[in-house]
């Protein structure tokens, strides 16, 4: 950050940022409020991430090793929540407050002070969460859906505590997305229509819509929980007429867009990066607009196909399953303009460009395993198994967390005015890929042999590939050092990037000088 | 086309007091919850003074915003931006109670019927047999201890009663503050000033009498019909639907009060450039809306 900050301070035709540690607390620039983003989302990465190592390290071997299975549970819950809703979701959100505006020719984000709140509920939320660690009965332990019974009946007290920070979470979401509408809608350049906007614009266009329709879904479902917990409710309580299923409906109603939620922003991303390096014009545009709306409308008529082992009629189920397969054919359309963009292409290799070929790649394997738990009959032997965790995992950490470390690379020298180490960036991508097959593709077969999910001890069967897979999860792990230190080196200093930075992009972004000034567009530009 | 710079504050205190309040407003809840009960309690001030920051920080960010609405430092545009998010939060609004009303239709059209034996889960029913399943449940599958029964649910008490019966009235109130507050409206695009107070206050008053009708409808139940939080699924979804609409209420009710005493004291609206109460009589006609539902899904059918 720093070098955003000298090379502006002789700039005296703007308003430059504000000095000492006040500015990051009153700030309502769109780009510092976007730096705040991602590196908070980055330090809970990096929190998230030292919970996955526990828990890989106690799956090293069977038998119990290093931890209680009691916080074995927390530890799983939380690595999950805080992976979900303060690594992913920050990132993303960090992105748009960076991007968006200079993608459509704003001067800012359209409300600027309530950026600022939305930025600064989620350090409260989170302290909160990981406070729960050290409250009488330990954190939650219920796992990141927190079904009831178990976040009712059996929950420990720090539930409330939950409760409450996932509904602040939820206001955060809530109006950054509102912020994020607004500024698409209302804020382009002339002479922007809709269908000329960046894909990674149109991709938060539908990210923000669904987080506005469904985080008040989520807010009802702890709502429920509250009530059922201190208040005598029978919400999810069969005994007093609900039902511990109709949790699972609500939670799922919020949960299934909510996937999509993180990994629509990773398709816009992946979609300029592969344009730029192929150094050639998308393959159809309008397509991969109407894929994405696409799957945004069908992940509301999907959500139970995480519920087909909980006794669903017969109709619902055969609904569920056809209608989640259609979501693969807009993937599909995706997919295959990606492939066809590189086609005849000339393709170069940088670090962003890596790690977004390997995020087709590897999110469509994560896509396929998808289908395959898609299927009613089949899912009745996936369900709750490691399988359904590869499934996942390949979704969101090739899928959602590669697509952020490539914007990283791929958008740091706009932000930073400064070059990243290639090399380092390269062996940064190589380790991580490595890393990321070998933790989660071995739980594949581990699953489909019959490994259950979040479990702290396993048959003997399954030792050799848990202790491959831990290995790997470790390599993956440390990585990640490698990557703090090639973004902190290159916010230090590095060779100047050029506005345009790469060859082939094309963009309003990269009409700006490098680093972005810290007022883009006061005026908006003509776009042709 | 001339141009007006969009106006972004240069950096601003009341967002990060609003964090820190809603912090000590969460922390204070959450604490007081789990302590219910124990007399040794101090979470309770933390709530307070969560709600103090909050309320103050609230009162003067909205002041500086009108401020510089005066000053003209807000270009067509942001305003613009203003109209689209308060359209959004709406939005926002309706999916919260979507949550609840999915949670009502859940119940009594798949999980009641099958603990009652009924529908092809009706498999249930082995849990508690005997249990018959209708519906407002009055008497919960599981009639142990952990449930105060009602004598009388809040459904439509037939013709004879129908003008003894309150959400009749709330119902009449409410939409007729529907109807005065497009009235106020109406009067300010006409520049008529007095006549836009005037309805401005009936509407107030009409959302001060739904909440008197409403509590009164609470004391009913709690006293005399026995219906609880406590009474099983048909008081949690009563409770739960009309008290999140009653806080709706209030919240509307307070933003209308705070239009009209912005446009009594400091003579705030003019025919073209009133967005302030517009916003605040699109949350009036939700809360409206949300209300005919609750009529009809909760009380009627």
């Amino acid at each position: 950050m720093s070098a955003v900050i000298e090379s502006h301070g002789h700039d005296d035709h703007h308003h430059g940022p504000a000095k000492g540690l006040t500015r990051w607390l009153y700030t309502t620039n769109h780009k510092d409020i976007g730096s705040l983003y991602l590196w908070f989302s980055f330090a809970m990465f990096l929190i998230g991430g030292a919970m996955a190592m526990v828990i890989r390290a106690e799956l090293f071997q069977p038998g119990m090793q290093i931890v209680e299975p009691e916080f074995y549970n927390q530890m799983l819950t939380l690595h999950g929540l805080i992976m979900v809703f303060g690594a992913v979701m920050p990132a993303f959100v960090g992105l748009a407050n960076w991007l968006v505006p200079m993608m459509v020719g704003a001067p800012d984000m359209a409300l600027p002070r309530m950026n600022n709140l939305s930025f600064w509920i989620l350090p409260f939320a989170f302290f909160i969460l990981l406070s729960s660690l050290f409250m009488e009965g330990g954190a939650p332990n219920f796992g990141w859906t927190f079904y009831a019974p178990l976040s009712t009946t059996y929950a420990p007290p720090s539930v409330t505590f939950f409760i409450f920070a996932v509904h602040i979470m939820g206001a955060s979401s809530i109006m950054g997305s509102i912020n994020v509408i607004v500024t698409i809608m209302n804020m382009r350049a002339p002479g922007m229509t809709l269908m000329k906007m960046p894909l990674f614009v149109w991709s938060w266009l539908i990210t923000a819509y669904l987080l506005i329709a469904v985080m008040p879904v989520l807010a009802g479902a702890v709502t429920m929980m509250l009530m059922d917990i201190h208040f005598g409710t029978s919400f999810f309580n069969a005994a007093g007429g609900g039902d511990p299923v109709l949790f699972q409906h609500i939670f799922w109603f919020f949960g299934h867009p909510e996937v999509y939620i993180m990994i629509l922003p990773a398709f816009g991303i992946a979609s300029h990066i592969i344009e730029t390096f192929s150094r050639k014009q998308l393959f159809g545009y309008a397509s991969m607009v109407w894929a994405m709306a696409s799957i945004a409308i069908l992940s509301f008529v999907v959500w139970a196909h995480h519920m087909f082992t909980v006794g669903l009629p017969l109709a619902a189920e055969l609904f569920f399953m056809w209608a989640t397969m259609l979501i693969a054919v807009p993937t599909g359309v995706k997919v295959f303009n990606w492939v066809t963009t590189m086609f005849k292409g000339s393709i170069s290799y940088e670090t962003p460009m890596l790690f977004a070929i390997a995020f087709v790649v590897l999110f469509t394997i994560g896509g396929f395993s998808g289908l395959m738990l898609a299927i009613t009959p089949a899912d009745f032997q996936y369900h709750d198994t490691y399988f359904v965790v590869a499934h996942f995992h390949y979704v969101l950490v090739p899928g959602s967390i590669f697509s952020i470390m490539a914007a990283v690379y791929y958008w740091i020298p706009k932000w930073t005015g400064n070059m990243y180490d290639e090399r380092l960036g390269k062996l940064h991508f190589w380790l991580s890929f490595i890393g990321v097959n070998v933790t989660f593709f071995p739980q594949h077969w581990i699953g489909l042999a019959g490994m259950p999910r979040r479990v702290p001890d396993y048959a003997l069967q399954f030792a050799d590939w848990n202790m491959i897979s831990s290995v790997g999860a470790f390599l993956f792990g440390a990585s990640q050092i490698l990557f703090m230190y090639i973004v902190l080196k290159t916010v230090m200093g590095g060779k100047k990037a050029t506005p345009q930075v790469w060859e082939g992009s094309r963009g309003l972004e990269w009409t700006v000088e490098s680093p972005a000034p810290y007022h883009t567009f006061t005026t908006p530009p003509k776009v042709n | 086309m001339s141009y007006q710079k969009y106006y972004v504050p240069e950096d601003s205190k009341y967002p990060i007091y609003i964090a820190t309040a809603l912090f000590l407003l969460v922390m204070g809840a959450a604490g007081t919850i789990n302590d219910l009960g124990k007399p040794e309690s101090n979470s309770v001030y933390i709530l307070y003074s969560g709600f103090a920051v909050f309320a103050i920080t609230l009162y003067f960010w909205f002041r500086a915003v009108i401020r510089e609405h005066i000053a003209g430092l807000d270009s067509a545009q942001l305003q613009k931006s203003f109209v689209f998010g308060m359209g959004w939060f709406i939005f926002s609004e309706v999916m919260f109670f979507a949550a609840f009303f999915g949670a009502l239709f859940y119940v009594r059209n798949f999980s009641v019927p099958w603990l009652g034996g009924d529908g092809e889960k009706g498999l249930a029913n082995m849990l508690w047999e005997g249990f018959e399943a209708s519906w407002p449940v009055m008497s919960t599958p599981d009639a142990g201890s952990a449930f105060v029964l009602a004598d009388k649910s809040m459904s439509w008490p037939g013709w004879g009663n129908a003008l003894k019966w309150l959400p009749l009235w709330n119902t009449i109130v409410l939409l007729s503050s529907s109807v005065t507050v497009h009235f106020a409206h109406l009067a300010l695009k006409n520049d008529n000033k007095k006549s836009f107070n005037t309805w401005l206050g009936v509407t107030v008053t009409l959302a001060l009498i739904f909440v008197g009708l409403q509590a009164a409808e609470y004391y009913e139940a709690y006293a005399h019909y026995g219906l609880t939080l406590n009474s099983g699924i048909y008081g949690s979804t009563f409770f739960m639907l009309t008290g999140f609409h009653g806080f709706h209420v209030m919240m509307g009710g307070f933003m209308l009060a705070v239009m009209l005493s912005r446009s009594v004291f400091y003579n705030h609206f003019d025919p073209h450039n009133h967005f302030g109460f517009e916003a605040a009589s699109w949350y009036w006609h939700f809360v409206d809306v949300v209300w005919v539902m609750l009529f009809l899904f909760v009380y009627i059918l």
